[in-house]
Order: structure tokens, then sequence, then C-alpha cells
């Protein structure tokens, strides 16, 4: 029977692994994320979990190494960290990725140091967009069990076999509790039947060499040819390409299934269907952007709300349509392409240069090493790009702007900043 | 207890042709090794000459699945594919092997080996000594010895002694340690099977000294006779410690006996690395086999074995 339990996000990751039967998982401490490894911890030794093993590894290199090894395998696995843990992982991530392995892992996100920060923003995950994982950002803690669920059937898909990252907001939803319904695990076995890896280890009928010294070129054999380097990562961007349709159609499986659907899987749409104005977010600050849009309505603004759940691959696309019909999108980022601008808005103005109706495009940077994103703020921001959008100068600006620094009280004058 | 030849099985894990440089040490110990922990074996590999070995493009030499891995990890990864055999039930038939060389095991390796000597986690790690990072070039290594000259101590030659590694592995508690060279493959033979036997009982180390004819400098003919003169000059005594207890291997007791060890210098004098050290250095070199001599000498009195 499936069973409502109020929770935080780190323990509705944790149940989806639970459900989802995981085999093998490591993981080493950080906060915020580290609930979810104490969360496991318990089901495995109170025997919640009799079929899983735990390594209770070291450093968050040796999480992520155990975890590609086990899933060489062939096992179902799992493993979570934040900010400095998961910039500690990037070798292995780019590994995981490059050898195809079905890993879910979940981000607690979190402020990279330095200054030390152990409040929440999006630069770690954001830093890790290029290391081949595909990569969803979520809303509440049923999201999130939700998501590890779907992320699992994506990642696992023949199609696919692509890691996944659930990135979900740390303190706001890691440490915040919420009702989650955790399904029965019959039926998720029925959404998530056992994976079939296209790398088992132990198969001692097909003995394999797992990446090996690749060459730039092919490898011409009388035995037949093998792949250079460039294929294999070529089958790679294959996959992320194909996998955006994979995402739709099992956020559609699963919203039939279970009864709790994403927007399309790919994005959430809030009051946009006639909006003028789009705000483009992701999580915490997509989830403040939903009070700002009404508040926004009220005063007569036709204002809407695109929340992007898929950031990786980026659905190109998708923001194509749901960007048709706009005249402004306002981006406000909680992460910061440094020298260049927030990350998402740099992003979606790639997405939108090829598109028939390309709006203009603002963007702000918000809340920073879990500095609070105010209402206000965001309302702020809004209205100054409405204000200012017909003015070609404030559009061809090429520096960013940063909305709550509070630079006054530090003895600076306006001028100066 | 001696092993007979013909107890010895016929099937080679690594077939012939591999990548490595002629004379080289290391393909020897892996070949053993293999042969002694037999098909059912997973082999995890760091960037190393080992990694040289296995082939590129997909085509290898070896017989056994292997999985390639960064650096630093071997022993996560070993730890990892542990924990995936116990979940699966198959850790009883198959053996994991993390077969990493100095770098990876004394250097940038070493946390992850510390943390799964101390979790106990599941598997075979073997060291291939070859005193320095042969695969990127002969730079200098925490493994390197006193005195030898590699492309990163060019001139003046290594000024530090190397990391007692067998003293951090024992102080990790482990079920089995044991050290060989490759002029004893009967030897590695013996000791990757007892590892295998061990299987259960955490992490068993296993370091072999790999002669590298371009990174010691000596002619490619010469590997088996400079493995054996590091052996024969006490200074690289083959030895088990089993469940905490030291053991010296048949082929080392006599070198017990510091009359029965030949000069370190026709060690040293072989190889190029060695050719600049002077008098004094050799009595470094000395004094250094010596006081581990006499460190064995006290141990093994203390145990109630002399």
């Amino acid at each position: 029977m499936p069973e409502r339990k109020v929770i935080t996000g780190n323990h509705a990751a944790a149940y989806a692994c639970k459900s989802a039967g995981v085999e093998v998982v490591a993981a080493y401490p950080i906060t915020p994320q580290s609930p979810v490894v104490e969360k496991i911890s318990e089901f495995v030794e109170s025997g919640e979990l009799p079929n899983t093993q735990f390594v209770c590894v070291e450093s968050e290199q040796s999480a992520i190494s155990a975890v590609i090894a086990a899933s060489q395998m062939g096992c179902r696995v799992f493993t979570a960290s934040s900010a400095n843990g998961l910039a500690y992982m990037y070798e292995l991530l780019c590994w995981a990725a490059g050898s195809r392995l079905p890993i879910v892992m979940c981000i607690a996100t979190r402020a990279l140091g330095a200054p030390w920060s152990v409040w929440t923003d999006h630069q770690d995950a954001f830093s890790v967009r290029d290391v081949g994982f595909m990569q969803q950002f979520v809303e509440s803690n049923q999201e999130t069990y939700d998501t590890v669920l779907m992320s699992y059937r994506v990642a696992e898909d023949p199609r696919v076999y692509l890691p996944a990252f659930v990135s979900y907001d740390g303190y706001i939803l890691s440490h915040t509790t919420m009702s989650v319904q955790i399904e029965d695990d019959d039926k998720v076995r029925e959404f998530l039947p056992p994976l079939k890896h296209h790398l088992n280890l132990t198969d001692f009928d097909n003995v394999h060499s797992v990446n090996p010294v690749t060459p730039p070129g092919l490898t011409i054999r009388p035995e037949g040819n093998t792949p250079g380097y460039y294929e294999f990562r070529y089958s790679m961007q294959k996959a992320h390409e194909y996998s955006i349709e994979i995402v739709e159609e099992v956020a559609k499986e699963f919203g039939e299934k279970f009864g709790r659907y994403y927007g399309n899987g790919i994005y959430k749409s809030y009051q946009a269907d006639d909006a003028e104005v789009l705000i483009f977010a992701v999580a915490s600050v997509a989830s403040e952007s939903r009070g700002v849009v009404d508040t926004l309505r009220n005063e007569g603004l036709k204002v809407g709300l695109i929340s992007l759940k898929l950031y990786r691959p980026f659905p190109i696309e998708h923001l194509r349509k749901a960007f048709s019909k706009a005249k402004l999108v306002v981006v406000f980022d909680r992460d910061v392409g440094y020298g260049v601008e927030g990350i998402l808005c740099a992003e979606l103005k790639t997405a939108l240069y090829a598109a028939e109706n390309r709006p203009k495009i603002r963007g702000f940077v918000v809340g920073l090493g879990g500095r609070d994103i105010t209402a206000d703020q965001l309302i702020g921001g809004v209205k100054l790009a409405v204000q200012e959008q017909e003015i070609p100068e404030v559009e061809k600006n090429t520096h960013v702007e940063f909305i709550g620094v509070h630079l006054e009280e530090l003895g600076f004058k306006k001028e100066e900043f | 207890m001696v092993l007979k030849v013909s107890e010895i099985p016929e099937e080679e894990m690594m077939l012939s042709g591999t990548r490595l440089c002629s004379g080289c040490g290391l393909q020897l110990a892996y070949r053993w090794a293999l042969k002694a922990l037999g098909p059912k074996t997973i082999v995890t590999n760091p960037a190393s000459c080992s990694t040289v070995c296995g082939g590129v493009g997909g085509y290898t030499p070896l017989k056994v699945p292997v999985f390639y891995c960064c650096f630093e990890t071997v022993a996560a990864n070993a730890a990892g594919a542990a924990a995936a055999l116990k979940a699966k039930g198959q850790d009883k038939d198959i053996v994991v092997l993390a077969w990493a060389g100095d770098g990876g095991t004394y250097d940038i390796g070493f946390q992850g080996l510390s943390g799964a000597s101390e979790r106990g986690d599941n598997f075979i790690f073997a060291c291939v000594n070859n005193q320095a990072y042969m695969n990127t070039g002969i730079q200098r290594s925490g493994a390197t010895p006193y005195g030898a000259k590699t492309t990163t101590t060019p001139i003046l030659g290594k000024q530090q002694m190397n990391k007692n590694m067998l003293k951090i592995m024992e102080a990790h508690g482990l079920s089995y340690i044991a050290q060989t060279s490759t002029s004893h493959p009967r030897d590695i033979y013996e000791k990757f099977q007892k590892a295998r036997e061990f299987n259960g009982k955490g992490v068993r180390y296993i370091e072999i000294l790999g002669t590298c004819p371009p990174g010691w400098g000596f002619p490619t003919d010469k590997s088996i006779e400079l493995a054996r003169l590091a052996v024969q000059t006490g200074y690289w005594p083959l030895l088990e410690r089993i469940e905490g207890k030291l053991v010296i291997s048949s082929p080392s007791k006599r070198y017990m006996d510091k009359t029965k060890r030949k000069d370190i210098r026709e060690f040293l004098k072989g190889q190029s690395r060695f050719r600049h050290l002077k008098e004094a250095d050799f009595k470094i070199w000395e004094d250094y086999i010596d006081g581990m001599w006499e460190g064995i000498r006290l141990e093994l009195e203390k145990q109630g074995d002399l």
C-alpha cells in the first residue's frame, strides 16, 4: 500500500532509493546532503533494504568510484553530494558518463567555496553541466521522490544509458518537511523493472575489457574495427538528443500510473498561456516565482512562469515552443557563469537564437550563497525589465545585474558599484 | 609446502602481444598473478604501465574482465566491485584484484587504499613497484628509493628515502600482506593463491618489485638478474605477514645472516639511475638494509620464531 509520510527532501531521496531497490550505495557526508546517507544507512542496518550494500567511503571521490564499479558489475546504484563534494567528484562524473552507466545521483544544491558557505544556490549543479549526465531540477519533496524513480527509468532505457542528476535545493527542500506519498513496491517495480544493463563484468561468458586506452582514430583489425574516442563521444551526444523524448514519455507514463504530473516532464508552466512576460527559472527560484506571478497578475500584468525541470539535455525545441508567444522573458539565475552572465540566461539566449519568435531576454542573478530571495525582489526585477524593455542600451548591456546585493551598507557609494 | 611445477596450471590469463617494453618486470608479475588467481577474477586498473599492457582500442591480451579507472580511484573501484559481488551473492566465487603501480598506491591512490583497508573491503590490492612514475616518463614517486635519478630528480638524485609502505599497511591491520619479486615467479604465484584463500578477510596487500629497463637504466636481458640481486643483497626481502605474524619466505631466510647477503653495490651499479652514487651513499643504503633486517630479527625474536 502506498504510504503518506511527512519527510524532508533528503529523506524523500532516500525513500526513492528504497523504492527503486538500489543494490549498491556509496556516499560521503556533506552538508546539506548528509541525511540522505544517514537514512539509507538506517534502511540497510535495520534490514529494510536486505539486498543493498552500503559502502561507507572516505571521500566523495571514492563514493562515485565505488558506484561506478558497482554499476559495471550490473547493479543499480545511487550516490549523492553537494557543492565541494560534487566538485571533488568531477573527474569521475565524466568517467561515469563516458562509460554510459545508468547511475542516479542527487545533488542537494549548495554554494561552492570560497568563502565557505553551506547554504543553497545552484552553482554546484550548473558547474557539472558538461560532464555528460542528464539533469533535472525539482521544486518539492514529492517531486524529488518521483524524479529519482523517473530518472532511473530514463537512465536505464537502452536507447539512453546515461547517468542522471536530480538536484534539489539545500535546506529549502533538503531539510524542510513536506507530505510525500511513498508508493507501493510492487507498483514501483511495474514502472521500474530490474535493471538490464549493457554491462555486467560478472558475466564470464562475455569477458569485457572496459575503458581501455582509446586512440583518436578507429582501430582497424581483421577481427573487426573498433570505435575511436570521437565515435564514443558522438554516441553520447546522440543519446542526450534522443533522451528528451524518452524523458517526456516516461513522465507521461509515470503520471498515468501514479497520478502525478510535472508539466510535460520537461518544464512546468504556470499562467503561461496568455502571458506576455514569462519568468524563466529552476528549483527554489521557480517556486518563489509562482507567488510573484499571482501578485503581478492582480496588478494587471500578464505574467507567467516556465519552471525548467529538464536542464540536461537542454530541451531547445520545447523552449522555443514555450516562449513562442512571449514578448519578454525575465531569467532569474541562482548561479553565475563568471565572466559571462547567469548560465540559464545565456543558455536560453542560445536556444532562442534560431526561434521564429525571439522575445527580449533580461537576466538577473539572485540569492547566491543562500541569500534570501524575496518576492519583492523578483517583482522588482520583472517590473524593471518591463519598464526598460524598449531601451536598446539595456538590451545591449554586457554587465550582469545582481538583485539584493547590499553594498551601501558596506560603505560603498552608489556610483562605485 | 613447496609448490610443484606440475601443479601450476598451463592456462595463461595473459596472452602474448602486450604493449609493454621488452624486459618489463611488470608483465611477468601480471601474468603470474593472474595465473594464480585464475579465470574468475575481475581486475580494476588505474592509469599505469598496466593500462598500456591491456592494449588499445578494445584489443587486449588479457583473458579476464578488466575495468580501467582513474589514477587515484583503484581501491574505491575495487571496494565498489566487491560490494556489488556481495549484493549479487557472487563474492565467494569471484575475486576482485586492484592492480596498481607505485604512484597509484603510495601517492595519489593512497587515500582510497587506506579507506578500503580500514573498512575491510573484500579484494586483493597488488602494487607493482617499479619505483617511479614510469608510464609518464620516469618521474619521482613516494616509492622512489634514496639516490635514484628520475626526470624530476635529474641532477642530484632523490634526496629522501621511500615511504615504508609495508609498515603503513601493517598499521591498517590487514589479514594478509606479502612482498615478492619478479625474479621469483613461483613465490608470486603462491602469494596470490594465498591472498585468494583469504577471500572474505578484507584487503590483502601484495607488493611486487617491478624491474624497469628504461626507468632504471639497464639492458633488457638483465631484468631478472637485477630483481634477483635485490633479493640476494637483502634489499628486497620476500616475506609475508599473515594475520599480523611476520614470516620470511624461504628464498630470503638465509639473508638474515648479513654475511650471506651480496654487496648492495652489485645491485646499484647495474643501473644508470644510481651511477652517480658515492661511497657515502652506499653507506646509506647499507644502513637502510641493516636496519630493516634488525627490525625483522627483533620481531621474529618477539614472536618466538628465532
